[in-house]
């Protein structure tokens, strides 16, 4: 049943490598992308709100997909606009990048301000009270009780992230869905095993993620 | 405004208020004009490009409507198909016995873990494969709609199971102390309440459904919005115009459902008739990977 695999023809951990990298570049452009947005979200700056809220109504109610698609026929094909990537692989890659980053920052962003959001005003006053600065009360009392807040959030948002790399497959790039798609083509025959395979390959790449990161995020968390 | 970050603005603060403003101002329209007149060079903003959204109603009654409208039906059908599967497994998964809570908790789990473009693709070689009934012309759409349920209802499954939890105790106890059994309890008091309480977070999901149409509209051949761009832009060659008229219906039309799921949690959390109890918005994201519930599954 299996023995389509002994055919040398299909590549399978190289397939799940460009997943796993196309997730470890997008995460952390998105939380980059972020943090910059939700440091505007939360900003005293009337402008860098609107422009923050905007930006995440906008970007999160638009399909992944489309993204993907804009960013290679849009960005690439039209314009031109390749992001330094020599061959159609690279282009493909860095604009897979590009658009996971501009969609999956909407959703960190969200999960950042929230995080902000659960630390108790009183705790901010009270660190005003006692003459903390501004750096201060952020390093000192409101990240360290938000970021506690905010791992299985983010957990989920990278979850999410990994399973959302698969709509590269839209634009080219040889991940393990594109693979997944070659392979149910040409072995219809064992379309459950090929299925059974790549079911195997993200429950491995995504149950162990969320164990952890749930487990860590239950033992840091600030009792209220 | 008085946040935990911020006090209210002094006249230092504001002044300095000001100049990120201006600076932000400044960067924001750098970028703009870049973007625009990249655009410029490559012919992007000519009028023949856009004026076919306004002056040919053909672009609309031939390519953008249907398109819109097949988007809606793939996550209308896949919607109704996976409520009631997904209120199944999320009563399964509450059960008092293992034998139920185990199978069906690890289904919800498999399912939830694995990409729903994946599911999709598999659904439309089953449908090649082992319905050849089903003509090939619908096949994207079967294919899309089964992704979406097989996905969908594993998700649902969570947001029955934390609409039923978000309840108070006390509804448990009183249906106890009145003599109801565990299935009474479930169907007269707990599953009428959490129906409500799940309401936004339903309404929310439908946003994840219609976006995850797209897949198929790229990948599986739907004649789905998203399909309509490549129609379009063979006959004005306009991809970046179409493809920005297109994102911005997508947006219309979640962000009236977003905006309707917000509404509805804030009223269910005033309301003075029901507990309070709600799924928030906020959690339906958590709910459909899981580093939360994991640990209590």
């Amino acid at each position: 049943m299996f023995d389509f695999l002994e055919s040398g023809q299909y590549d399978l951990l190289g397939a799940f490598w460009v997943t796993v990298q196309l997730t470890l570049y997008s995460a952390v452009g998105s939380l980059v992308w972020g943090t910059v947005l939700a440091g505007m979200r939360v900003s005293p700056v009337p402008l860098m709100r609107a422009f923050g809220t905007a930006y995440v109504n906008l970007v999160r109610n638009t399909p992944l997909t489309l993204l993907v698609i804009g960013s290679s026929l849009g960005l690439s094909q039209t314009l031109g606009i390749n992001l330094g990537g020599g061959t159609f692989k690279e282009t493909g890659f860095r604009l897979a990048v590009l658009a996971l980053t501009a969609y999956t920052g909407t959703f960190v962003c969200e999960a950042l301000r929230s995080g902000i959001n659960t630390v108790p005003v009183g705790q901010a006053e009270a660190a005003r009270a006692l003459g903390l600065s501004f750096f201060q009360v952020l390093t000192l009392i409101v990240l360290p009780q938000a970021f506690r807040a905010v791992i299985a959030p983010l957990a989920n948002v990278l979850i999410a992230l990994t399973k959302n790399t698969t709509v590269a497959a839209a634009i080219g790039v040889a991940e393990a869905a594109l693979l997944m798609k070659e392979m149910i083509e040409n072995e219809a025959d064992a379309l459950f095993a090929v299925f059974g395979i790549f079911a195997l390959g993200f429950c491995l790449l995504t149950l162990p993620t969320g164990l952890l990161l749930g487990w860590v995020a239950k033992r840091v968390a600030v009792k209220r | 405004m008085n946040s935990v970050l911020y006090d209210v603005p002094g006249p230092k603060a504001k002044a300095r208020n000001w100049i990120y403003t201006a600076v932000f101002l400044v960067l924001f329209a750098l970028a703009a004009w870049w973007i625009l007149s990249v655009m410029a060079d490559k012919h992007q903003l000519d009028a023949d490009k856009w004026t076919p959204f306004v002056t040919d109603g053909r672009v609309w009654t031939t390519y953008l409507l249907p398109g819109l409208g097949e988007t809606l039906k793939a996550g209308a059908i896949a919607m109704v198909i996976a409520l009631p599967l997904g209120a199944l497994l999320g009563i399964g998964r509450l059960s008092d016995h293992a034998w139920v809570r185990g199978p069906v908790g690890t289904v919800v789990e498999f399912f939830r873990a694995i990409p729903v473009l994946m599911l999709m693709m598999f659904g439309y070689a089953f449908f090649v494969k082992f319905v050849p009934a089903v003509a090939s012309d619908f096949r994207p759409l079967y294919a899309v709609v089964t992704g979406l349920v097989l996905y969908n209802s594993a998700v649902i499954a969570e947001i029955v199971r934390a609409g039923v939890l978000s309840l108070p105790r006390g509804q448990t106890d009183a249906a106890k102390a009145i003599g109801m059994r565990k299935g009474q309890t479930m169907v007269h008091v707990l599953i009428p309440q959490a129906v409500t309480a799940m309401l936004p977070a339903l309404v929310s999901q439908l946003v994840v459904i219609l976006k995850d149409t797209a897949l198929g509209g790229s990948l599986l051949g739907l004649t789905d919005l998203l399909a309509a761009n490549r129609q379009i832009s063979a006959n004005y060659t306009n991809t970046i115009a179409s493809l920005v008229v297109i994102a911005l219906i997508y947006i219309a039309v979640n962000f009236a459902l977003t905006s309707f799921a917000s509404w509805t949690e804030g009223r269910l959390r005033k309301s003075k008739k029901s507990t309070g109890a709600v799924v928030a918005v906020a959690e339906v994201d958590d709910l459909a990977t899981g580093a939360n519930s994991a640990g209590v599954a």
